[in-house]
């Protein structure tokens, strides 16, 4: 099993009241932007991925988002870049780039190979569809969202695996001369892990593409459930999915006392926290859901889905309470209902360990990343939940995953194992915890 | 009440389903980005002396999504076909917002394809002067809600869109939304030759809008008057973007008097 290390880069500086006035974080205006912090904090990010890999992650992994200070990372490419030559042994793993709203998929070829040949085959490249929001950010159609991102994928593919130069005329991209003169480090390419939130479109794709997919955060039987998604569809495909095929990201802060984990976990709610990503309005723009996805969502006036109700998207509750101490305090049960869920792990190392483990027998994921904690947080106790993981935990964890037998896709080649006829496949998710934690 | 009906015709190469009410001399009716509300009080006056033909957008529910069809052009392109392959042109035309952005089009691509036209706080050409409301990085509610002046002094409105949204309406809207979107993301909801291509359009043209239109300013009404110099413009006072429902009564004596003509 590989371990890896996230952070999503938050933006330390911009007020709570700002963000939960505005209601959400996408659309905060960046007349908030401080060029002296942000420079601060670009170049810190940085040293905190190389102390990751000095702590001994196998993993660091980067994300971008748009228009938001939620995450630093709007250009997520340019930082891998640098990390690729900094870096030694870690492998870099990016969650993702957005190709649709990106519109340019001969340009990230180019990018990503460079990535590659500079960390000598250390790339591990992930696709996203793009948050809703990033639709509206990069004026990119989201009616077309998933046709942009499959044409851009095998594109992709295409561009890094035939030899040039040749024309290519699709539905949405159109290139005269598609010859890059910087092709990946790795035969035939680099990986693709793809991050997701459990949309079964996703899932069936990647089970037919063989990428792995990562469940970011998501409950644990709805991502049991996908699991065995992924492999029903996987067999259609020829192969038996394993521990190699699945990963998952989990928001993690650790602490020397439960105490102080819990207090600086709170940072994970900052300005709403992930419910606050987006407005209803910028979360499903037009178009962006399949068919099947609006129907569900239509029917469940009060489920909750991709954080957002059916009732919220029909615009009955808009109103936003800009209260900080009153939302913090609404947001404080659903804070401890997702670490009672194991969708927050907060604690002191000995606290986590069970738990981690327990995550670890029931998805069976060949990587898990943990991703370190949001808001104003010291860089001093970032790097202390970083290096007690790391030294703590990460030693505990391993040798479960061997115990049970997770292997990650860098060690075993996801669909390499050929589907036996007759045979019923093995078991990709054990439910057995799930109704000790009262999950079942 | 005059019965309507809806007709699943096969026609200009695609599946086209159609709502035709009425008796009298055809008359096309294009529904706007939203899709066809239903029976309006509107419908029900016209209907008494004109066969009403209304085309259900491609994608908004119940006509299937046409592929091919990427732009507002391309709709008007389908549409045109259809109109020649049932014999339909020239036929006279009521048009609303996007529908009459599709009005627009099929009239710059072939002036004859209409003997009259009624463009209804029509969409299609950028304003010189303010922004066409984005419709998109917004809630259906706020949209419906924007489209008029005052909801409460609108009872249509409320038997239309009032009360709890159910699923199969919010469906619909979503339908439409999304197809909206697909051809009219970029630019948006216009299309900068339409002026260019409408220049020297002889046909009767009304441009019709009313002075509290939050969705289609008044600078879209100058630039399709600037490019159909001899369209009349109509204006219907302290109504919004959708005059045939807040102020039905004069909206009916305007486009009556137009067509009667």
């Amino acid at each position: 099993m590989k371990l890896g290390y996230f952070t999503e880069r938050p933006v330390r500086w911009v007020p709570e009241e700002v963000i939960l006035k505005n209601g959400a974080h996408f659309a905060v205006s960046n007349s908030y932007f401080d060029r002296e912090r942000a420079s601060e904090d670009y170049n810190y990010y940085i040293d905190e991925n190389l102390y990751a890999e000095e702590l001994g992650f196998d993993i660091v992994a980067l994300n971008e988002h748009h228009g938001n200070p939620f995450c630093m990372g709007s250009v997520m490419n340019v930082e891998a870049g640098i990390l690729a030559r900094l870096t030694k042994k870690a492998h870099i793993l990016l969650i993702g780039n957005p190709l649709p709203v990106l519109k340019h998929p001969l340009r990230m070829a180019e990018e990503l190979a460079e990535i590659d040949l500079i960390s000598k085959g250390r790339l591990i490249t992930g696709w996203v569809r793009g948050a809703g929001s990033e639709q509206f950010f990069n004026n990119a159609n989201p009616a077309y969202n998933r046709e942009y991102f499959e044409e851009a994928h095998d594109f992709i593919i295409q561009a890094w695996t035939r030899p040039g130069p040749w024309r290519y005329e699709g539905k949405h991209f159109h290139y005269r001369h598609v010859n890059p003169w910087a092709l990946p480090y790795q035969k035939p390419h680099p990986q693709m892990w793809i991050p997701g939130t459990l949309s079964p479109e996703t899932i069936r794709w990647c089970a037919e593409k063989g990428h792995p997919y990562f469940g970011l955060g998501t409950a644990l039987p709805a991502t049991c459930d996908m699991w065995d998604l992924y492999a029903d569809e996987a067999l259609k495909h020829g192969y038996e999915a394993g521990s190699e095929n699945f990963g998952y990201l989990l928001p993690t802060f650790v602490a020397e006392t439960d105490e102080k984990a819990q207090q600086l976990g709170q940072g994970f709610l900052f300005g709403g926290g992930q419910n606050t990503f987006s407005r209803v309005e910028h979360t499903l723009p037009p178009g962006y859901n399949s068919k099947e996805a609006i129907q569900k969502l239509a029917k469940q006036p009060q489920g909750s889905w991709l954080g957002i109700s059916g009732e919220k998207m029909r615009g009955q509750v808009e109103e936003v309470e800009i209260d900080p101490v009153k939302i913090r305090q609404k947001l404080l049960p659903g804070y401890e209902r997702a670490q009672k869920n194991l969708q927050f792990m907060i604690g002191s190392p000995k606290t986590v360990i069970p738990k981690m483990k327990a995550i670890l027998t029931t998805l069976r994921p060949g990587s898990l990343i943990v991703f370190n904690v949001q808001g104003p947080v010291s860089n001093q106790d970032r790097q202390t939940s970083m290096r007690l993981i790391a030294q703590e935990v990460m030693p505990a964890l391993k040798e479960h995953a061997d115990s049970i037998g997770l292997v990650d896709a860098i060690t075993k080649i996801p669909g390499t194992t050929k589907a036996r006829a007759g045979v019923k496949r093995n078991p990709v998710a054990d439910r057995g915890l799930l109704k000790e934690l009262g999950m079942a | 009440m005059i019965k309507s009906t809806e007709e699943k015709l096969n026609v200009a190469g695609a599946e086209l389903v159609m709502v035709k009410a009425g008796s009298g001399k055809p008359l096309l009716i294009l529904h706007d980005e939203l899709g066809y509300p239903g029976w309006m009080a509107w419908n029900e006056t016209l209907a008494h002396e004109r066969t009403l033909l209304i085309p259900l957008q491609p994608a908004y529910g119940k006509t299937p999504k046409i592929d091919w069809v990427r732009s507002y052009r391309d709709l008007a392109g389908f549409y045109s076909q259809a109109l020649r392959e049932m014999k339909l042109d020239p036929i006279d035309v009521i048009a609303f917002s996007a529908g009459g952005f599709i009005a627009a089009e099929m009239l710059a691509a072939d002036p004859r394809i209409f003997s009259k036209a009624v463009l209804v706080a029509p969409m299609g050409i950028k304003p010189e002067q303010g922004e066409i409301y984005d419709i998109f990085p917004i809630t259906i509610r706020t949209h419906l809600r924007a489209t008029v002046a005052d909801p409460f002094k609108a009872p249509e409105f409320t038997k239309l869109y009032g009360g709890e949204m159910t699923p199969e309406q919010f469906e619909a809207f979503e339908d439409a939304r999304a197809e909206a979107a697909r051809i009219g993301w970029e630019p948006y909801m216009h299309n900068p030759s339409l002026p260019h291509l409408l220049r020297g359009t002889k046909t009767p043209t009304l441009l019709l809008w009313g002075t509290a239109d939050h969705v289609v300013p008044r600078g879209c009404i100058d630039a399709y008057k600037k490019a159909i110099p001899d369209a009349q413009i109509a204006i219907i006072n302290d109504v919004g973007h959708r005059p045939e429902i807040e102020n039905s009564a004069e909206f009916e004596r305007v486009v009556n008097k137009f067509l009667a003509a």
